[in-house]
């Protein structure tokens, strides 16, 4: 206890909790409540922000190097094994607080205006209190275990909100991939946990970190293979290679949980895990390289299969898995400060593109709604010259895509530079991250030049909507357009929070990070650029950017494109890429058939039907039938046979008797 | 000295109602064999009362009361399935045989 507002933590998960039972309990009985449910909804919301601003500030006050940790009660108390349900507020779970909650308001904001049509609108704010109450737990947790319990909720709400439209069966089927590719990860998760315990003896994280560089061998096989489960459990939460294809399926849901949860903060949660455990990685370079090629493979791997995407919430979400990259690029090069801050500025301006998306396809699908048109709201195709309607979601959709682009001084600019800076630092002592550098960058342009073709099929040239629609299409109320223009201040001067000394910034988040990240600094190789190579890497990086969007603008004719419905077939190169590399067909015909087949034909129709149901099962029938007929004489009915029979069994009893 | 006789007497009776229960078929028959039987076991109590005690004389009584009581409950049966059936032998009585 401090005695301050930091004591006042667990008001932050509580509210949410308290949104949840409420809202819950409202969509059982009064589904229809749409006023109480928006005012509960995100009034929890912005309770808990405001709780996060006043710790955050009270903590910032107390100049604190050791974490707090506030336990509540023993949750798991097995002979050595003690675990407490206890909250551990620090720098790192403070900067995601406050993302969470912050971001987390205006989405929930905006849901109500998205939402405000949908029947499930009480449920669907119900599922939502329900995520961020998890994504608290899990950036707060101040043990394995506790941090666990929140992984595993948020994957859960990830799944009810995926398949929140779960009457069409496609919905309900991503639901379950995401479900259960993220529990392939899981299984990572867990055999790092045990291996923890067995080496450490504890999961609380302080005491883990305190007893690891004893307990544990630096560069050892131990930390290298749990460090390398653990890394297992980030790529199935945030959709690095190899179980990354959950998270474009995941687009099924309705948009602001495409911003929240597969966007600005469950997907994030690997990123923070591998941050939060930025020891163990520093004493396992293998990992820690593991982590930073995964990142820098995935980044341009995921931006390939954006390029050719015609729906507009795929290409971002393919953008996401890209950007996810860039963060395990930054934490595993062990720039832990400049993968939270990607994370902090991605949560802005992409939780503002999809959010801007939904924007655009909320005014798709009313438009269509007015004219029964049965046409995809989501396909680009569709879109074009939207700008004249929308102004608003147009403008602060460009803020946005300058700033993933990463063009100066808009805040994805910092953090990306920071994340390539660090890489090509590593790369003076091992020609490996030069080759993760240099696949950053070429992800860097292909993301300038997608998103450019985003904004450019979307906003500008000719409407293809349709003549009949084109007097429907508006802009959304003010409060959509609202959290979109908060979102578009932070996209736009977020970098603010973390300028590099090179531009005579005071890199606060950096220093602000430094007690969590302090433990690993010494075992990771010290390298300094001199500020010519620093300037000539802003230039590379500025130059890439621009090349992209300026490329895009003049390749790409948006007059040329013809609507969804009359669109031809790619062919190709391109066609490999708008079938994402065919990566869910080779899975499917590399691990799910196999799978499939396995249990189809032999666990099912071999050992179930032919061992167990015809051996076990009918079998003991079919021996105690056979007993039964091959005695069956006996009982025939006439008395004078029992009869017989007794005489006989007399005679055998006495005769047995008398010899 | 009379016990060899009597016993055999006893013994030949006991056989013949076996004989009568195991190889007819009316249930009358059968059941006048039961009698025969339970008599010949009476005979054979009473013979042997003369050396071994009062014991199977007394025993003698029991029998023919429970024989009394079967006679009345078995005729009873007897006659109403002889009711039902308009029979009674035995090989019309086989409602348990499976067909």
């Amino acid at each position: 206890m401090t005695g301050t507002a930091v004591d006042l933590i667990w008001l932050a998960p509580a509210l949410a909790l308290l949104g949840f039972v409420l809202n819950g309990t409202l969509a059982l009985t009064r589904p229809n409540s749409k006023t109480l449910v928006s005012v509960i909804g995100a009034g929890v919301l912005l309770a808990a922000f405001a709780v996060a601003v006043a710790v955050f500030s009270a903590f910032a006050g107390l100049h604190a190097e050791e974490p707090f940790v506030f336990r509540y009660w023993s949750w798991i108390p097995v002979g050595t094994l003690q675990i407490d349900f206890a909250f551990q507020v620090d720098q790192l779970s403070l900067i995601m607080l406050l993302v969470v909650t912050g971001v987390g308001s205006l989405i929930h904001l905006f849901s109500i205006g998205y939402m405000k049509e949908d029947p499930g609108y009480a449920r669907y704010f119900a599922y939502l209190n329900l995520f961020i109450f998890f994504m608290l737990v899990l950036v707060l947790g101040a043990s394995f275990p506790v941090m666990f319990v929140g992984w595993e909720g948020v994957g859960l709400c990830s799944y009810l909100l995926i398949g929140f439209w779960f009457s069409e069966a496609a919905n309900a089927t991503v639901g379950r991939k995401a479900f259960i590719m993220n529990r392939i990860g899981d299984f990572g998760f867990m055999v790092a946990m045990f291996m923890i315990f067995w080496s450490t003896g504890s999961l609380d994280f302080g005491t883990v970190f305190t007893h690891a560089p004893n307990a544990l061998a630096a560069g050892g096989k131990t930390v290298t293979v749990i460090t390398l489960f653990l890394f297992l459990g980030c790529t199935g939460k945030s959709a690095q290679i190899p179980l990354y294809t959950w998270l474009p399926d995941a687009m099924a849901g309705p948009t602001p949980v495409s911003a929240l949860i597969h966007a600005a903060t469950m997907v994030t949660a690997g990123v923070y895990l591998v941050a939060r455990c930025n020891l163990l990685f520093a004493m396992a370079p293998v990992s820690s390289a593991v982590v930073a090629g995964v990142g820098a493979l995935t980044a341009l791997f995921a931006a390939t299969m954006a390029l050719k995407q015609w729906d507009i919430k795929k290409v971002l979400a393919y953008s996401t898995i890209s950007q996810l990259g860039y963060m395990f690029l930054g934490v595993g090069t062990g720039a832990i400060s400049a993968g939270i801050f990607h994370l902090v500025t991605h949560a802005f301006f992409k939780a503002l593109l999809f959010l801007g998306s939904g924007s655009v396809i909320f005014a798709l699908h009313r438009a269509y709604h007015h004219t029964h048109s049965h046409e995809d709201a989501q396909d680009m195709r569709n879109m074009g010259g939207l700008a004249r309607y929308m102004p608003w979601t147009t403008a602060l959709m460009w803020i946005a895509t300058l700033a993933i682009a990463g063009v100066p001084p808009l805040s994805g600019f910092f953090s990306k530079d920071e994340i390539l800076t660090s890489a090509y630092a590593r790369g003076q002592g091992d020609v490996v991250w030069l080759v993760f550098w240099g696949l950053a960058l070429v992800a860097a342009l292909l993301t300038a030049f997608y998103m450019t073709r985003l904004m450019l099929y979307t906003f500008h040239g000719p409407n293809r909507t349709g003549e009949k629609e084109q007097e429907h299409l508006h802009e959304a109320p003010w409060i959509m357009t609202g959290p979109l223009l908060l979102l578009g201040i932070f996209s736009a001067a977020g970098g603010v929070i973390n300028i590099p000394e090179l531009y005579h910034g005071n890199a606060w988040l950096h220093h602000w990070l430094e007690p969590i990240t302090q433990s690993s600094a010494p075992l990771l190789p010290a390298e300094h650029l001199a500020p010519a190579t620093e300037w000539m890497l802003v230039g590379i990086a500025v130059a890439v950017a621009l090349t992209g969007i300026v490329g895009a603008l003049r390749l790409l004719k948006p007059e040329a494109l013809v609507p969804a419905a009359k669109a031809p077939e790619e062919r190709g190169f391109a066609r490999i890429l708008k079938n994402k590399w065919y990566v869910d067909e080779i899975y499917d015909a590399l691990i799910v058939r196999p799978l499939v087949w396995l249990s189809r034909e032999v666990l099912w129709k071999q050992i179930d039907q032919r061992v167990i149901d015809a051996a076990g099962v009918n079998g003991a029938a079919r021996g105690a039938r056979a007993i039964g007929w091959a005695n069956r004489w006996l009982q025939n009915g006439q008395v004078g046979v029992y009869v017989a029979v007794f005489v006989v069994g007399v005679l055998l009893i006495l005769w047995r008797a008398t010899s | 000295m009379l016990l060899s006789p009597a016993l055999a007497i006893s013994a030949v009776l006991f056989v013949l109602g076996v004989a009568g229960v195991l190889f007819r078929r009316n249930a009358i028959i059968i059941f006048m064999c039961v009698e025969l039987m339970l008599n010949a076991v009476n005979l054979t109590f009473v013979a042997l009362a003369q050396s071994l005690g009062m014991g199977g004389q007394v025993f003698v009584f029991f029998v023919m009361a429970v024989a009394a009581a079967e006679a009345a409950v078995g005729l009873a049966i007897i006659l109403a399935v002889y009711r039902h059936k308009q029979s009674v032998s035995l090989q019309n009585m086989n409602l348990l045989k499976d067909g």
